[in-house]
């Protein structure tokens, strides 16, 4: 029943509230018991004078009969009411409540929402200590050391001797775990103060992650020695956001498994005979032309082979690995080129494809791309694969036979002229612009 | 007799504090601080209590628990567990793996001593 129609409710509830029995309001109000019976139970519309003298012998403003509370101040004491119901709180009488104490009660549902905003905080805290081994390693190693300081004190804070021995020992405990607890605890600090920076420094993990990696030339030294990845993430990635770090475990996990199938000896062997091709080093591994081409990405920058470029790319064409060449840079960004063989291999996907790319505008010579899709993870029974496609890029035109393509990096800043793929004009005024 | 408990734990200053507690009541106090011979150490050496830390190195206080559950000569002894983690999905995995008590870090020296008496009261005769 919507609010206004409740009048005769709030007459009623108001004078049982008072004690008052229906036939002396009637009297009062100088009507009927049976007129007053029908407007109690919202069959008859009240309003003008009527309203008023009952208003004034019950004691409220008429509003308070005709609009009740808030709306949004009721739904937050019904919601308050539910969520502690061993409470008992009377649902039925919320509009008397919320009318006849308006503070109370909007102090009640304040209370609660603050109590909502402080749950959400804890579990948002409880997760990022669950699932961030760093906080969680200093903060088991803070709570030993204070274990141990409560320990030791408390049995110096008996009465009674203990023998010296033993007390210069505890003496020194002490002293040697609040040198502890202070390192450690600035070490929280210092950690917390770097995750706030990282986060505010660097926008998206992803760029977070790319940048990390293009400090070290793409090559990660300690996986290919056979460090764990999370080791390695939390040490080359402690001043990263908890995000970033979560997606440079990831990407250091299938860094991992591509050593492991492709050990970083055997591939500079190989390249050292077939350069960079990736199908010949995956043929020669027994493994997928996307692996060899994550491998040859992840060589040693003075590698016999030179430097290759990839982009990784997932079906909607959001890029989760770059690694961009002098002469073929990838946008930060997912404004690229759509004529790249990347979004071309995820129509074709299983099939490697290669071309010969012209930067177009850039006085550059021409690399050659490898192109392949495939599905990102194991077949599942009734469900369609999802596809990430990889470009690997190599400089120099491996067939001497084919016809270069002029593609562009993004369509605001490529010169090609009447390009099919166009989606905005170009910044250095480009005759056929969209 | 006297009766025994075993520590195992990483913390050595823990260890000294503990043991002094504990050696100060009567008990006799065997301390170890590798999770991966912690079993060989219990089963060589049963003792009345075990006093175990869930953090430790190279296996964890679960596994280690569990194990001795699996094993008939260890599976009734009594395990007071210490953990820096109070959370109630810790306390359930502890309790899942078979533990007969389990404490908090920061713990009293007071609170310690009662769970090691009860746990000693309700110990089965070996």
């Amino acid at each position: 029943m919507a609010r206004d129609t409740l009048t005769g409710s709030r007459i009623r509830e108001r004078r049982i509230i008072l004690g008052m029995k229906q036939a002396e309001l009637a009297r009062r109000a100088e009507i009927s018991a049976s007129y007053l019976n029908l407007i109690e139970h919202n069959r008859r519309r009240i309003g003008g004078k009527l309203l008023l003298d009952l208003a004034e012998i019950l004691g409220v403003e008429p509003s308070v009969l005709t609009e009740g509370a808030e709306a949004a101040l009721i739904a937050s004491l019904r919601e308050a009411a539910l969520h502690a119901s061993e409470a008992g709180a009377e649902m039925d009488r919320l509009d008397e409540f919320a009318g006849r104490f308006p503070g109370w009660a909007r102090l009640l549902a304040g209370s609660r929402a603050r109590v909502e905003t402080l749950e959400r905080s804890v579990a948002a805290l409880s997760d990022r200590l669950a699932h961030d081994p760093h906080l969680a390693d200093a903060l088991h190693e803070m709570l030993s050391t204070v274990t141990s300081i409560r320990s030791t004190a408390s049995i110096l804070a008996e009465p009674g001797e203990i023998d010296p021995e033993w007390r210069r020992r505890f003496h020194r405990n002490i002293y040697e775990d609040s040198a502890r607890l202070a390192e450690t605890s600035r070490s929280i600090a210092s950690y917390l103060e770097a995750e706030d920076k990282a986060a505010a420094e660097s926008g998206t993990p992803q760029e977070e992650v790319d940048k990390l990696l293009e400090g070290m030339d793409y090559h990660v030294a300690a996986i290919d020695a056979g460090h764990p990845p999370e080791s390695v993430a939390g040490r080359i990635g402690a001043q990263l956001s908890l995000a970033g770090r979560g997606l440079l475990v990831r990407v250091l996990t299938r860094y991992a498994a591509d050593a492991a199938a492709m050990p970083l000896a055997q591939v500079l062997g190989a390249v050292a005979r077939t350069g960079t091709d990736p199908l010949a080093l995956a043929q020669r591994f027994g493994t997928d032309p996307a692996r060899a081409m994550r491998r040859l990405a992840s060589l040693p920058p003075d590698a016999p082979c030179g430097q290759v470029g990839l982009a990784i790319c997932d079906a909607s064409g959001v890029f989760l690995f770059r690694k961009p060449l002098p002469d073929f840079p990838i946008p930060r960004f997912g404004a690229d080129c759509p004529l790249w063989p990347l979004f071309a291999a995820l129509s074709r996907p299983m099939s490697v494809l290669s071309r010969v790319l012209l930067s177009a505008g850039r006085q550059s010579g021409s690399v050659t791309a490898i192109a392949f899709a495939q599905p990102s993870g194991p077949p599942q029974i009734n469900r369609e694969p999802v596809f990430e496609a990889h470009m690997m890029i190599a400089q120099g035109q491996w067939r001497s036979g084919d016809e270069p393509e002029e593609v562009g990096v993004t369509c605001r800043i490529c010169p090609r002229a009447a390009c099919p793929a166009r989606r905005e004009p170009s910044l250095l005024g480009e005759p056929g612009g969209v | 007799m006297t009766k025994r408990v075993m520590l195992i734990e990483d913390e050595p200053n823990i260890i000294e504090a503990i043991g002094f507690i504990l050696s100060r009541e009567g008990l006799t106090v065997d301390t170890h601080s590798d999770g991966t011979t912690a079993n060989d150490k219990l089963r060589a050496n049963r003792p009345d209590v075990l006093i175990l830390d869930v953090m430790l190195p190279g296996k964890s206080g679960y596994d280690i628990l569990r194990e001795l559950r699996d094993d008939a000569a260890t599976a009734d002894l009594p395990v007071l567990m210490l953990t820096a983690r109070g959370q109630s999905r810790d306390r359930e995995t502890a309790e899942r793996a078979g533990v007969s008590a389990f404490m908090t870090k920061p713990f009293s020296n007071a609170e310690m001593l009662d769970q090691v008496r009860r746990l000693l009261a309700s110990a089965p005769r070996v």
